[in-house]
């Protein structure tokens, strides 16, 4: 198939950048990645620059991709990582608009690479358990139900790749740092902490990220299905936390 | 050119000492080590500067078990957030040798699998440690925030996988790496948050600076500005993962490389067994030259899948209207004791052979069957679904084909790398001061992992090894500072890796560095793949070479050297891909037997087993540079004092 590729060309975080368009023939079966990779070893042959673009695992579990297609974080399909977004979704003769994820967070690096360590920071304020290497107790004795723990990988499957963020009007984080709040508090000894996680995890993403409306683009396109309940988390346990006034 | 073995490699003299612990228990050399191993006092541990390297299982482990002490940790990763690393896509489980069913497991049986299934090519004390220590893994990882599946009951709950008999693989459903690796590199940014460990991410370590004979530190790129820096320490660690990208379709990540490794290879440090490397028998196959990788599927899904070919050739069928008789469930038929869970190099080899006589399926007739048509039936939908439910939805994703419905179609991809740096049972490398962790290093599996041992082996090491054996290297060097920024040996290192970026520039060829890499992967398949032989080898060195020449003469890399540029990260890797592929090759023919992964045509059993030399063969190959161009072989001799020799049988 036949399409045009309109990408987003940055040089580095301060310059201007532009879209170029590049007219690629592609193979329905292939990733959008793997499109990319062959566009750049065109363009490099033709003594181009080759797309900056940052993947690795292309298998959707290390959240490292992450293009915005079409306006939409990640591309067409709900719910699939950038790699795994095949051109099948696309017509024939379409135009296909790459940009970076966009949001005030995530500075570009070059071309459709950005920053993300803004949510590293959210990471470092609260994403943690206080237990060092070798103190923890026999995990068959510290129970949990087969749903708390079921419940708890459905939160925590979150990749952290900032698509939500990208996607959200507001440019709130509510849905990545909710899951990471829910995620440990169906677990037993993460949960001890779970109060002053809470306020220095709702404190972090104020300074960074935007408010939530509810407006639920996030869940839309989150790679893991990460469910839109996690933004609820963000209030309830900030509000549930400042009334008890504990570490738990 | 002429390719002759006896030219390209000659042999150390003295043979290599593992500092393994003496002692008649082997369930007790670990503690007796450790009491052996110096300390350092908590008031003195903040003097002391460690470069961990990888920020995956092992590194961040390490990095943050370490910062937890209050040593001053310096972490470094290429990537742009510490849980990038590829340990995030092991998928099936992790082993643990606790003990709590009655299906008769125990810490000698784990050994006994591990030692086995590496087909006596590792050393069993090491194994012991692993089984030992898995225990307060399972129970850290679970107290920092990995959700391990339950039972009904409460209790953590387990399942089989390749290899062996028992069940005793605790996981997080099919993404289990994940959430191991999301809870270890949480730790290590708690201690970033507390200050004990320096976070440096987009840093490429493109040298290690050795000075007095000892690591003092490394060199790194910084892949945005491009500006070369170094960083010295007391000791350098290296835990960066395996080298099974070298065949360019594998398993493993588009960025995960050996650079790190083959730099300390090329500075002193033995490479050992590189011609292991582990072919997973269920990756997605190959369906086009454009693919980027050989996605894998967990092993755990042979716990409930079905492997089978139709039995005639050439069978293009819909596999659903294959009647059970015109099946071949050859796994089952060949190793009825375990079935479809016979280890990796077992069942690769199989399908391999089911391929070559014809009875491949799919478009390009070069993988098999892994139905879950019977598991379905017997178990429910919803059962598989949460056992492996986001693998099937991975598949779907990859291929358009529905698992719940239609078999899915599975292969040979190039996976694990149980060769890496030649590690002693203090996880050091020959060069003092260089430790490594996870798959970087040739230690605990032998000539083939069992699956779910390379989780444990990597957090093992991160979090109940290194943090031992990294003090009492330290220990001894309590007062003296770390190497200086301005010594000369710093300034000499950084200025030749500035100076090596910028010849690969400078070649201003026709060629973008993926071509060589692809032509690399698919010569390393067909000589240095599943099966090997003498004639496929020497003729795999000559094109590796040629290729090799041909890099040198007309790669192009566009841009400078000041800049993102990842054109320039890949050139830099796939030169050293180009090393380390003809190393691969020259240990396969020199390694006169069949072991493990490892399998020569000319040394197999009557009904095509891997036939093992003991008398000759019996120890690690680790390797070092010789005089022109040709390789220096030393020798650790292996013996089984506790697991005893056998030829491994899965019938």
């Amino acid at each position: 198939m036949k399409l045009t590729l309109k990408v987003w060309r940055q040089v580095g975080p301060r310059v201007q950048g532009r879209y170029e368009n590049f007219d690629v023939e592609a193979s329905p079966d292939m990733s959008i990645l793997e499109l990319l990779d062959q566009v750049n070893e065109k363009l490099v042959e033709d003594g181009q620059e080759p797309i900056a673009y940052d993947s690795d695992c292309r298998e959707g579990i290390c959240g490292t991709c992450g293009i915005t297609i079409d306006d939409v974080p990640h591309g067409p399909k709900r719910n699939t990582p950038t790699c795994h977004q095949h051109m099948r979704s696309f017509n024939e003769g379409a135009t296909v608009k790459l940009e970076p994820f966009r949001s005030a967070a995530f500075p570009v690096v070059r071309d459709l690479v950005v920053d993300r360590a803004a949510m590293e920071r959210v990471l470092m304020a609260g994403g943690h358990v206080a237990v060092n290497a070798g103190t923890a107790p026999d995990s068959d004795t510290q129970f949990s139900t087969h749903q708390a723990a079921e419940t708890a990988l459905d939160f925590a499957a979150c990749i952290g790749c900032g698509g939500c963020i990208a996607a959200c009007p507001n440019g709130a984080a509510h849905l990545f740092a909710g899951a990471k709040l829910e995620h440990f508090r169906w677990m037993v000894q993460p949960s001890f902490e779970r109060g002053k996680r809470a306020m220095a995890v709702v404190n972090k993403i104020e300074e960074e990220f935007g408010p939530c409306s509810t407006y639920g683009e996030c869940a839309e396109v989150c790679p893991a299905s990460i469910p839109l309940t996690a933004v609820a988390a963000i209030n309830k346990e900030k509000l549930r936390a400042s009334v008890r006034s504990k570490d738990d | 050119m002429n390719i002759n073995l006896d030219e390209l490699r000659s042999f150390a003299s003295d043979k290599l000492d593992a500092n393994v612990p003496k002692g008649e228990n082997p369930e007790l050399l670990w503690k007796e080590r450790r009491f052996e191993y110096k300390l350092v006092s908590p008031l003195n541990r903040k003097k002391f500067n460690v470069i961990v390297v990888g920020t995956g299982l092992a590194g961040a482990g390490v990095a943050a078990a370490l910062g937890e002490l209050g040593y001053k940790v310096d972490s470094f990763t290429f990537h742009d957030a510490p849980r990038r690393a590829h340990s995030v896509a092991a998928q099936g489980g992790i082993n643990a040798g606790r003990v709590k069913k009655v299906d008769n497991d125990s810490i000698k049986r784990m050994v006994q699998d591990a030692v086995k299934g590496g087909d006596f090519r590792g050393r069993e004390e090491d194994c012991y440690r692993l089984s030992e220590e898995s225990v307060r893994v399972i129970d850290h990882l679970n107290a920092i925030g990995a959700p391990f599946a339950r039972e009904y009951g409460g209790a953590l709950a387990t399942r089989s996988f390749g290899g062996v008999q028992v069940s005793r693989t605790y996981y997080t459903r099919g993404q289990t790496g994940q959430q191991l690796q999301v809870a270890a590199s949480q730790a290590l940014l708690r201690q970033v948050n507390a200050g004990s460990v320096k976070l440096w991410t987009r840093k490429e370590m493109l040298d290690l600076i050795v000075e007095d004979g000892r690591a003092q530190g490394i060199v790194v790129r910084d892949l945005v500005t491009g500006a070369i820096t170094a960083h010295t320490a007391h000791c350098v660690v290296l835990a960066t993962g395996g080298y099974g990208n070298v065949f360019f379709q594998s398993t493993l990540a588009k960025n995960s490389n050996p650079t790190a490794a083959w730099r300390a290879y090329k500075k002193g440090a033995y490479f050992a067994s590189p011609c292991f490397i582990q072919f997973h028998p269920t990756a997605l196959p190959i369906n086009s030259p454009w693919q980027g990788k050989t996605t894998l599927m967990s092993e755990s899904l042979r716990n409930d899948g079905r492997v089978w070919v139709p039995v005639k050739p050439d069978d293009t069928r819909d596999p659903n209207t294959i009647p059970d008789e015109e099946r071949d469930y050859y796994l089952e038929r060949k190793y009825p004791a375990y079935g479809n869970l016979a280890p990796r190099d077992i069942s690769s080899r199989a399908a391999r052979e089911q391929i070559e006589a014809g009875k491949g399926v799919g478009p390009l007739k070069n993988s098999v069957y892994l139905d879950f048509r019977d598991a379905i039936k017997a178990k429910g939908k919803k059962v598989i679904a949460e056992n492996y439910g986001n693998l099937f939805h991975l598949y779907t994703d990859a291929t358009g084909e529905d698992p719940y419905i239609t078999p899915m179609r599975i292969a040979p991809g190039a996976h694990f790398a149980m060769g890496g740096l030649w590690a002693d049972y203090n996880q050091m490398s020959n060069l003092p001061g260089l430790f490594m962790g996870g798959e970087c290093s040739n230690n605990y599996h032998g000539a083939n992992r069992l699956g779910a041992n390379s989780l444990l082996s990597a957090s093992v090491d991160g979090w109940f090894t290194l943090p031992y054996s990294v003090p009492n290297y330290l220990a001894k060097y309590l007062g003296k500072p770390v190497l200086d920024a301005d010594a000369p040996v710093v300034r000499e290192a950084v200025a030749k890796v500035k100076a090596d970026e910028e010849k690969l520039i400078a070649i201003g060829g026709t060629k973008p560095p993926a071509y060589f890499h692809r032509k690399l992967g698919k010569t390393l398949y067909k000589y240095c793949g599943v099966s090997r032989s003498v004639e496929g080898l020497t003729e795999g060195i000559r094109i590796i070479r040629e290729l090799r020449d041909e890099f040198w003469r007309d790669l192009r890399v566009l841009g400078s050297t000041n800049e993102f540029n990842q054109d320039l990260e890949k050139a830099a890797r796939i030169a050293d891909y180009l090393e380390l592929a003809e190393l691969m090759c020259v240990d396969a023919l020199d390694r006169n037997e069949s072991c493990g992964a490892h399998f020569r045509e000319d040394h197999q059993t009557e009904e095509g087993e891997a036939m093992r030399d003991d008398a000759n063969w019996q120890f690690v190959s680790a390797w070092e540079p010789g005089p022109g161009g040709t390789y220096i072989r030393h020798d650790e001799p292996l013996s089984f004092k506790h697991i005893p020799l056998a030829t491994r049988n899965y019938k």
